[in-house]
Protein backbone atom coordinates (compact mmCIF):
# COMPACT_ATOMS: atom_id res chain seq x y z
CA UNK A 1 0.00 0.00 0.00
CA UNK A 2 1.36 3.71 -0.77
CA UNK A 3 4.09 1.85 -3.01
CA UNK A 4 3.39 3.31 -6.60
CA UNK A 5 2.71 6.81 -4.54
CA UNK A 6 5.64 6.74 -3.00
CA UNK A 7 7.60 5.90 -6.19
CA UNK A 8 5.59 9.35 -7.46
CA UNK A 9 7.01 10.95 -4.68
CA UNK A 10 10.54 9.48 -5.43
CA UNK A 11 10.28 10.68 -9.04
CA UNK A 12 9.16 14.41 -8.41
CA UNK A 13 11.80 14.75 -5.70
CA UNK A 14 14.14 14.28 -7.86
CA UNK A 15 12.81 15.87 -10.81
CA UNK A 16 12.52 12.86 -12.95
CA UNK A 17 10.26 13.43 -15.58
CA UNK A 18 7.13 11.34 -15.12
CA UNK A 19 3.85 10.84 -15.78
CA UNK A 20 1.24 9.88 -13.79
CA UNK A 21 -1.79 8.01 -15.13
CA UNK A 22 -5.31 6.83 -13.60
CA UNK A 23 -8.27 5.85 -14.94
CA UNK A 24 -10.85 7.97 -14.32
CA UNK A 25 -13.83 6.23 -15.91
CA UNK A 26 -14.37 2.71 -17.43
CA UNK A 27 -14.05 -0.56 -16.18
CA UNK A 28 -11.13 -0.04 -13.85
CA UNK A 29 -11.78 2.91 -12.63
CA UNK A 30 -8.30 3.85 -9.89
CA UNK A 31 -6.03 1.96 -12.10
CA UNK A 32 -2.80 3.85 -12.31
CA UNK A 33 0.53 3.82 -14.09
CA UNK A 34 3.37 5.59 -13.49
CA UNK A 35 5.04 6.35 -17.09
CA UNK A 36 9.08 7.13 -17.30
CA UNK A 37 10.57 8.72 -20.52
CA UNK A 38 11.62 4.83 -20.37
CA UNK A 39 9.76 2.83 -17.85
CA UNK A 40 6.54 2.26 -16.77
CA UNK A 41 4.90 0.77 -13.33
CA UNK A 42 1.31 -0.40 -13.35
CA UNK A 43 -1.79 -1.46 -15.73
CA UNK A 44 -5.04 -0.05 -16.46
CA UNK A 45 -5.94 -4.02 -16.93
CA UNK A 46 -5.09 -3.89 -21.33
CA UNK A 47 -2.12 -4.25 -23.05
CA UNK A 48 -3.46 -2.55 -26.21
CA UNK A 49 -4.64 0.77 -23.85
CA UNK A 50 -1.96 0.89 -21.78
CA UNK A 51 0.28 0.80 -25.19
CA UNK A 52 -1.61 3.44 -26.54
CA UNK A 53 -1.87 5.87 -22.99
CA UNK A 54 2.02 5.20 -22.37
CA UNK A 55 2.68 6.95 -25.99
CA UNK A 56 0.26 9.70 -24.93
CA UNK A 57 1.92 10.05 -21.34
CA UNK A 58 5.53 10.23 -23.19
CA UNK A 59 3.59 13.18 -25.28
CA UNK A 60 2.64 14.70 -22.19
CA UNK A 61 5.69 14.82 -20.09
CA UNK A 62 7.65 15.64 -23.56
CA UNK A 63 5.20 19.21 -23.72
CA UNK A 64 5.31 19.11 -19.58
CA UNK A 65 1.06 19.00 -20.01
CA UNK A 66 -1.82 17.96 -17.73
CA UNK A 67 -5.47 17.18 -19.04
CA UNK A 68 -7.88 14.04 -19.79
CA UNK A 69 -8.16 11.69 -22.90
CA UNK A 70 -10.39 9.23 -23.98
CA UNK A 71 -10.33 5.67 -25.66
CA UNK A 72 -11.86 2.72 -26.31
CA UNK A 73 -11.55 -0.47 -23.93
CA UNK A 74 -8.43 -1.42 -26.48
CA UNK A 75 -6.78 1.71 -26.92
CA UNK A 76 -8.93 2.69 -29.77
CA UNK A 77 -8.67 6.62 -30.34
CA UNK A 78 -12.43 7.14 -31.76
CA UNK A 79 -13.97 6.17 -28.54
CA UNK A 80 -15.19 8.07 -25.03
CA UNK A 81 -15.39 4.37 -23.34
CA UNK A 82 -12.34 4.72 -20.84
CA UNK A 83 -11.34 8.11 -19.42
CA UNK A 84 -8.13 8.59 -18.09
CA UNK A 85 -6.20 11.60 -16.65
CA UNK A 86 -2.55 11.87 -17.23
CA UNK A 87 -1.00 14.52 -15.46
CA UNK A 88 3.09 15.20 -15.94
CA UNK A 89 5.70 15.87 -14.00
CA UNK A 90 8.51 17.67 -15.84
CA UNK A 91 9.94 20.91 -17.10
CA UNK A 92 8.78 22.18 -20.04
CA UNK A 93 11.27 22.03 -22.76
CA UNK A 94 13.13 25.19 -23.99
CA UNK A 95 13.27 26.38 -27.20
CA UNK A 96 16.04 28.76 -27.93
CA UNK A 97 15.61 31.35 -30.85
CA UNK A 98 18.67 32.60 -32.08
CA UNK A 99 18.46 35.84 -33.94
CA UNK A 100 15.88 38.41 -33.10
CA UNK A 101 14.69 39.04 -36.95
CA UNK A 102 11.32 39.90 -37.64
CA UNK A 103 10.68 36.17 -38.22
CA UNK A 104 11.51 35.46 -34.67
CA UNK A 105 8.56 37.17 -33.02
CA UNK A 106 6.36 34.46 -34.87
CA UNK A 107 8.30 31.95 -33.63
CA UNK A 108 8.16 33.13 -30.08
CA UNK A 109 4.80 33.19 -30.09
CA UNK A 110 4.08 29.75 -31.63
CA UNK A 111 6.33 28.33 -29.13
CA UNK A 112 4.68 29.51 -26.36
CA UNK A 113 1.31 28.17 -27.62
CA UNK A 114 2.83 25.02 -28.20
CA UNK A 115 4.51 24.79 -25.07
CA UNK A 116 7.80 25.92 -25.24
CA UNK A 117 9.68 28.54 -22.35
CA UNK A 118 11.20 29.93 -25.48
CA UNK A 119 14.70 32.32 -24.86
CA UNK A 120 15.55 34.36 -27.48
CA UNK A 121 19.08 35.52 -28.26
CA UNK A 122 20.99 37.72 -29.93
CA UNK A 123 24.26 40.33 -29.69
CA UNK A 124 22.73 42.90 -30.93
CA UNK A 125 20.61 44.83 -27.88
CA UNK A 126 19.02 47.03 -30.25
CA UNK A 127 17.35 43.69 -31.67
CA UNK A 128 17.09 42.05 -28.27
CA UNK A 129 14.68 43.42 -26.09
CA UNK A 130 11.75 42.53 -24.37
CA UNK A 131 9.50 45.09 -25.78
CA UNK A 132 9.98 43.38 -29.27
CA UNK A 133 9.48 39.88 -27.84
CA UNK A 134 6.55 40.49 -25.35
CA UNK A 135 5.58 36.99 -25.19
CA UNK A 136 9.17 35.51 -24.68
CA UNK A 137 9.99 34.30 -21.15
CA UNK A 138 13.57 35.69 -21.88
CA UNK A 139 15.55 37.96 -24.34
CA UNK A 140 19.35 37.32 -23.81
CA UNK A 141 21.52 39.73 -25.08
CA UNK A 142 24.87 37.41 -25.74
CA UNK A 143 26.55 35.73 -28.93
CA UNK A 144 24.23 33.16 -29.49
CA UNK A 145 27.04 30.29 -29.72
CA UNK A 146 28.32 31.74 -25.90
CA UNK A 147 24.50 31.62 -25.04
CA UNK A 148 24.90 27.84 -25.54
CA UNK A 149 27.58 27.07 -23.66
CA UNK A 150 26.13 27.85 -20.42
CA UNK A 151 22.39 27.03 -21.31
CA UNK A 152 20.50 23.46 -20.53
CA UNK A 153 20.05 21.52 -23.57
CA UNK A 154 18.18 17.90 -23.68
CA UNK A 155 16.65 16.10 -26.30
CA UNK A 156 13.65 18.31 -25.95
CA UNK A 157 15.38 21.00 -26.73
CA UNK A 158 14.45 22.77 -29.77
CA UNK A 159 17.51 25.57 -31.49
CA UNK A 160 15.74 27.51 -34.33
CA UNK A 161 18.93 29.69 -35.69
CA UNK A 162 17.62 32.58 -37.35
CA UNK A 163 20.82 34.31 -38.01
CA UNK A 164 21.07 33.75 -41.34
CA UNK A 165 25.30 34.99 -41.04
CA UNK A 166 27.75 32.73 -41.28
CA UNK A 167 29.41 34.81 -38.64
CA UNK A 168 26.88 33.62 -35.92
CA UNK A 169 25.73 30.39 -37.64
CA UNK A 170 28.75 28.47 -37.97
CA UNK A 171 30.14 28.61 -34.44
CA UNK A 172 26.28 27.93 -33.07
CA UNK A 173 25.99 24.92 -35.21
CA UNK A 174 29.57 23.62 -34.44
CA UNK A 175 28.74 23.96 -30.51
CA UNK A 176 24.86 22.73 -30.59
CA UNK A 177 25.95 19.52 -32.85
CA UNK A 178 27.79 17.89 -29.94
CA UNK A 179 24.78 18.69 -27.57
CA UNK A 180 21.89 15.89 -26.97
CA UNK A 181 19.73 18.93 -28.75
CA UNK A 182 15.93 17.41 -30.42
CA UNK A 183 16.02 20.03 -32.88
CA UNK A 184 18.24 22.27 -34.36
CA UNK A 185 17.11 24.06 -37.58
CA UNK A 186 19.01 26.69 -39.54
CA UNK A 187 17.14 29.78 -41.41
CA UNK A 188 18.51 29.97 -45.14
CA UNK A 189 18.44 28.82 -48.85
CA UNK A 190 19.62 25.69 -50.01
CA UNK A 191 22.69 27.93 -51.43
CA UNK A 192 23.60 29.10 -48.43
CA UNK A 193 23.18 25.96 -46.28
CA UNK A 194 25.88 24.39 -48.58
CA UNK A 195 28.25 27.11 -48.22
CA UNK A 196 27.52 26.59 -44.29
CA UNK A 197 28.40 22.63 -44.54
CA UNK A 198 31.74 23.72 -46.81
CA UNK A 199 32.95 25.73 -43.73
CA UNK A 200 31.83 23.54 -41.14
CA UNK A 201 33.80 20.54 -43.03
CA UNK A 202 36.88 23.07 -43.03
CA UNK A 203 36.31 23.00 -38.98
CA UNK A 204 36.21 18.99 -38.95
CA UNK A 205 32.33 18.57 -38.80
CA UNK A 206 31.62 15.33 -40.21
CA UNK A 207 28.36 15.41 -43.36
CA UNK A 208 27.07 12.58 -41.30
CA UNK A 209 27.13 15.01 -38.17
CA UNK A 210 25.53 17.72 -40.24
CA UNK A 211 22.52 15.32 -40.78
CA UNK A 212 21.23 16.27 -38.01
CA UNK A 213 20.85 20.02 -39.05
CA UNK A 214 17.70 20.75 -40.57
CA UNK A 215 17.88 23.64 -43.44
CA UNK A 216 16.01 24.88 -45.10
CA UNK A 217 13.98 24.73 -41.88
CA UNK A 218 10.64 23.64 -42.13
CA UNK A 219 7.25 21.91 -43.73
CA UNK A 220 6.77 22.14 -47.14
CA UNK A 221 3.97 24.20 -46.53
CA UNK A 222 4.43 27.26 -49.55
CA UNK A 223 4.92 29.43 -46.45
CA UNK A 224 4.69 33.04 -47.41
CA UNK A 225 4.38 34.85 -44.44
CA UNK A 226 6.60 35.16 -41.08
CA UNK A 227 3.23 33.69 -39.32
CA UNK A 228 3.04 30.98 -42.14
CA UNK A 229 6.71 30.16 -41.90
CA UNK A 230 6.31 29.85 -38.05
CA UNK A 231 3.92 27.40 -38.59
CA UNK A 232 5.89 25.01 -40.74
CA UNK A 233 8.83 25.47 -38.49
CA UNK A 234 6.78 24.28 -35.46
CA UNK A 235 4.74 22.20 -37.87
CA UNK A 236 8.37 20.52 -38.73
CA UNK A 237 9.57 20.24 -34.75
CA UNK A 238 6.47 18.01 -33.91
CA UNK A 239 6.49 15.92 -37.11
CA UNK A 240 10.60 14.91 -36.01
CA UNK A 241 9.65 14.71 -32.59
CA UNK A 242 7.02 11.88 -33.26
CA UNK A 243 8.15 10.69 -35.92
CA UNK A 244 6.45 11.27 -38.36
CA UNK A 245 6.46 12.31 -42.19
CA UNK A 246 4.46 15.44 -41.85
CA UNK A 247 2.39 14.99 -44.92
CA UNK A 248 -1.51 14.68 -45.78
CA UNK A 249 -3.45 12.70 -43.14
CA UNK A 250 -6.35 12.05 -45.85
CA UNK A 251 -3.46 10.32 -48.16
CA UNK A 252 -2.03 8.34 -45.23
CA UNK A 253 -3.31 5.28 -43.35
CA UNK A 254 -2.66 4.13 -39.89
CA UNK A 255 -2.98 5.88 -36.87
CA UNK A 256 -3.68 9.88 -36.64
CA UNK A 257 -2.11 10.81 -32.96
CA UNK A 258 1.07 9.95 -31.85
CA UNK B 1 -0.21 16.92 -6.09
CA UNK B 2 3.45 18.04 -5.19
CA UNK B 3 1.83 20.38 -2.17
CA UNK B 4 0.47 17.51 -0.60
CA UNK B 5 3.23 15.05 -1.14
CA UNK B 6 5.23 15.40 1.89
CA UNK B 7 2.16 15.56 4.11
CA UNK B 8 0.45 12.65 2.58
CA UNK B 9 3.74 10.46 2.32
CA UNK B 10 3.89 10.84 6.54
CA UNK B 11 0.44 9.87 7.23
CA UNK B 12 0.94 6.72 5.41
CA UNK B 13 3.74 5.95 6.92
CA UNK B 14 1.22 6.62 10.33
CA UNK B 15 -0.66 3.98 8.33
CA UNK B 16 -3.31 6.27 8.12
CA UNK B 17 -5.93 5.73 5.30
CA UNK B 18 -5.91 8.36 2.89
CA UNK B 19 -7.98 9.69 0.23
CA UNK B 20 -6.80 11.89 -2.66
CA UNK B 21 -8.68 14.40 -4.21
CA UNK B 22 -7.46 15.88 -8.04
CA UNK B 23 -8.39 18.05 -9.78
CA UNK B 24 -8.84 16.83 -13.32
CA UNK B 25 -10.52 19.66 -15.52
CA UNK B 26 -12.60 22.46 -15.46
CA UNK B 27 -14.77 24.85 -17.50
CA UNK B 28 -14.96 28.07 -17.87
CA UNK B 29 -13.31 30.19 -14.95
CA UNK B 30 -12.43 28.27 -12.19
CA UNK B 31 -9.45 28.91 -9.48
CA UNK B 32 -7.36 26.30 -10.44
CA UNK B 33 -5.70 24.19 -13.31
CA UNK B 34 -5.86 20.41 -13.65
CA UNK B 35 -3.34 18.60 -11.63
CA UNK B 36 -4.16 20.70 -8.90
CA UNK B 37 -4.70 18.16 -5.52
CA UNK B 38 -5.84 17.87 -1.55
CA UNK B 39 -5.77 14.95 0.84
CA UNK B 40 -7.69 13.80 3.48
CA UNK B 41 -7.01 11.21 5.81
CA UNK B 42 -8.97 8.94 7.73
CA UNK B 43 -9.63 11.18 10.96
CA UNK B 44 -11.10 14.43 8.71
CA UNK B 45 -7.64 16.20 8.51
CA UNK B 46 -7.19 17.67 5.21
CA UNK B 47 -4.20 19.07 3.38
CA UNK B 48 -3.90 21.27 0.57
CA UNK B 49 -7.02 23.40 -1.82
CA UNK B 50 -8.65 22.92 -5.33
CA UNK B 51 -10.47 25.83 -5.36
CA UNK B 52 -10.13 28.46 -2.63
CA UNK B 53 -12.69 26.46 -0.60
CA UNK B 54 -15.56 26.01 -2.45
CA UNK B 55 -16.26 22.70 -3.50
CA UNK B 56 -14.35 21.68 -0.54
CA UNK B 57 -16.52 20.21 1.95
CA UNK B 58 -18.88 18.58 -0.72
CA UNK B 59 -15.64 16.97 -1.77
CA UNK B 60 -13.91 15.90 1.89
CA UNK B 61 -17.29 14.51 2.98
CA UNK B 62 -17.20 12.56 -0.48
CA UNK B 63 -13.24 11.50 0.21
CA UNK B 64 -14.35 10.07 3.94
CA UNK B 65 -16.92 8.22 1.76
CA UNK B 66 -14.18 6.87 -0.54
CA UNK B 67 -11.64 5.83 2.81
CA UNK B 68 -14.08 4.15 3.89
CA UNK B 69 -15.31 1.78 0.48
CA UNK B 70 -12.19 2.19 -1.30
CA UNK B 71 -14.25 2.88 -4.57
CA UNK B 72 -12.65 5.88 -6.80
CA UNK B 73 -15.47 8.31 -7.67
CA UNK B 74 -15.65 10.83 -10.26
CA UNK B 75 -17.50 14.08 -9.41
CA UNK B 76 -18.40 16.87 -11.26
CA UNK B 77 -19.34 20.05 -9.11
CA UNK B 78 -20.40 23.50 -10.25
CA UNK B 79 -19.02 26.59 -8.37
CA UNK B 80 -22.06 29.15 -8.88
CA UNK B 81 -22.61 32.41 -7.44
CA UNK B 82 -25.10 31.15 -4.82
CA UNK B 83 -23.34 28.58 -3.59
CA UNK B 84 -21.77 29.71 -0.38
CA UNK B 85 -18.63 30.74 -1.51
CA UNK B 86 -16.44 33.40 0.26
CA UNK B 87 -16.30 37.08 -1.34
CA UNK B 88 -13.86 37.13 -3.85
CA UNK B 89 -13.64 33.71 -4.90
CA UNK B 90 -13.69 32.85 -8.96
CA UNK B 91 -16.85 31.85 -9.05
CA UNK B 92 -19.02 30.45 -12.18
CA UNK B 93 -17.04 27.28 -13.08
CA UNK B 94 -17.48 23.54 -13.27
CA UNK B 95 -15.18 21.17 -12.05
CA UNK B 96 -14.45 17.34 -12.37
CA UNK B 97 -12.76 15.94 -9.63
CA UNK B 98 -11.55 11.84 -8.96
CA UNK B 99 -11.31 11.15 -5.87
CA UNK B 100 -9.62 7.88 -4.93
CA UNK B 101 -7.67 6.10 -1.85
CA UNK B 102 -4.36 5.59 -1.73
CA UNK B 103 -4.34 2.21 -1.75
CA UNK B 104 -2.17 1.83 -4.84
Amino acid sequence: MGELFKAVAHAIREKEPVAVVTEVQGPNPGAKMLVGEESVTGSLGDEKLDGAVIENARGFIDMAQTGTRTYGPQGQGNSEEVEVFIQAFSQPPDMYVLGAVNLANAVVRLGKFLGYRVTVVDARRIFANQERFPEADEVVVQWPNEFLETAPISRRTAIVILTHDPKFDIPILEFALKSPVGYLGAMGSRRTHEKRKANLREIGVTDEQMERIHAPLGLDLGARTPEETAVSILAQIIALRTGRSGGHLDEASGRIHA
Amino acid sequence: MIDVLDGVEEWLDDGKKVALVTLIATERSAPRDPGAAFAVNEDGKVLGSISGGCVEPAAITEAMNVIETGVPQRMTYGITDEDACAVGLTCGGTVHLMIERIDW
